[in-house]
């Protein structure tokens, strides 16, 4: 059988440290030893399938049982590409986030801020052949965490992908244009150089915005892409 | 050539999408349901470098089926969150080795990929079975140094139940994998 061509070894400056001193959580979390670099056999290169068949979409965040959530509704929309430039078709799209008073819908969050019955949080979407994916929320609100004194998160929602091959799984989050708190944030701050942060930074689009509607942001995502030739990566 | 988006941290509050019948891969409702093999649990628990539970990680599973493929419809795919104890527990196949580098073969493997709040990044492992004959020409854990290949091996614990412990970081720390 011939070797899988592997997905190229992520660029230097792309990504973050697993350390990274001002984030309080990595402290004792992060392993000391740098991850073994190990050649991509068939399990990374190949994938779980996510039919919505199992999966179910849930596309609307904005809304529980026809009620519409407090807050500024929004419509977020991207596409998802490979370092390459194609479109990853068919990946499966997570979301969580804050509602937009800035608290989760989850017993561990005890910000005295309120939740909202109208608004759970979580949604999921599949790119289509093109790699589109669009789901409609509320913009989420800031929360403080307890990292260092008087910390706030930047405004952010969670996405989580799932794409052709384990290597391009991802789990990242978008942050809002303009958000004063990004220049604060050690965890958007720890992420890889300039360019790399300034991809996490979703655009106002008026072509997403929908009129009389919601405003639109537009948030494209890259994955890892394969080597167009195998090489030797270990 | 395009670089690929930064991960981030999932954070304390990835459990909005949690679905806890996800660690069962055999479940009745879902999409290996009826699935012919050797049915094994999965389960270890997760501690950081000062020995404390990683009690709100995010563990996610991938592996072949029990013939070693990857694409013949078994859905190889679990998550699973950690409890109080740091915990995880998944049900599911125990599976065939996989075609390796050449002509090589892997030994029977399950991918274990970890996201938390205070990984920036997931940490991906390895669970491979104790005693296995294919652990000797393995070469994946040929990379591995002698001394730290205990880390990506799970032992026997009766009942079709595998244990694995994984260390973040520290002593016996596991060793984690860059693909």
């Amino acid at each position: 059988m011939a070797d899988p061509i592997p997905y190229r070894p992520l660029a230097e400056g792309s990504q973050p440290p697993y350390d990274l001193p001002a984030y309080g959580s990595t402290h004792a979390r992060h392993p000391k030893a740098a991850p073994l670099r190990i050649p991509q056999t068939l399990t990374e290169v190949s994938a779980p399938r996510f039919a919505p068949t199992w999966y179910a979409p849930h596309e609307d965040l904005s809304t529980v049982d026809g009620k519409a959530a407090l807050g500024e509704r929004i419509i977020v929309a991207g596409r998802v590409l490979d370092e390459n430039g194609r479109p990853v078709p068919d990946a499966m799209v997570e979301i969580w986030q804050a509602n937009a008073a800035g608290r989760y819908h989850h017993p561990r969050d005890q910000h005295d801020a309120p939740l909202d019955p109208n608004f759970l949080g979580r949604g999921r979407v599949f790119t289509d052949a093109e790699g589109n994916y669009r789901f409609t929320t509320v913009k989420p609100g800031a929360y403080p965490w307890r990292n260092h004194w008087n910390a706030w998160r930047p405004i952010h929602i969670h996405f989580g992908l799932h794409g052709a091959g384990f290597a391009q799984r991802l789990v990242t989050q978008m942050y809002f244009p303009g958000d004063p708190l990004l220049d604060l944030d050690p965890i958007y701050q720890g992420s890889g150089d300039a360019e790399a942060r300034s991809r996490l930074v979703a655009a106002f689009d008026l072509q997403v915005t929908q009129p009389e509607w919601a405003l639109g942001y537009r948030f494209d995502i890259v994955l890892r892409g394969r080597a167009a030739t195998p090489f030797e990566n270990a | 050539m395009m670089h690929a988006t930064a991960s981030q941290t999932a954070g304390p509050y990835w459990h909005m999408i949690d679905f806890p019948e996800w660690a069962d891969l055999l479940r009745a409702d879902g999409p290996n349901a009826g699935a012919a093999g050797e049915r094994i649990v999965l389960a270890g628990r997760i501690t950081d470098g000062t020995g404390a539970a990683v009690s709100d990680a995010m563990v996610e599973l991938w592996q072949a089926d029990p013939e070693g493929r990857y694409d013949a419809g078994f859905h190889g795919f679990g998550r699973c969150a950690t409890d109080l104890q740091g915990g995880f527990r998944f049900t599911t196949l125990k599976p065939g080795a996989v075609p390796g580098p050449g002509n090589s073969t892997q030994a029977p493997h399950i991918v274990i990929s970890i996201f938390a709040r205070g990984l920036m990044r997931a940490l991906v492992t390895r669970a491979y079975f104790a005693g296995d004959v294919l652990l000797a020409q393995d070469p994946i854990l040929a990379l591995v140094p002698e001394a730290r290949r205990d880390t990506l091996i799970a032992r026997p614990a009766g009942n079709g139940e595998w244990r694995l412990d994984i260390r973040l970081q520290g002593e016996g720390e596991t060793v984690f994998l860059d693909v």
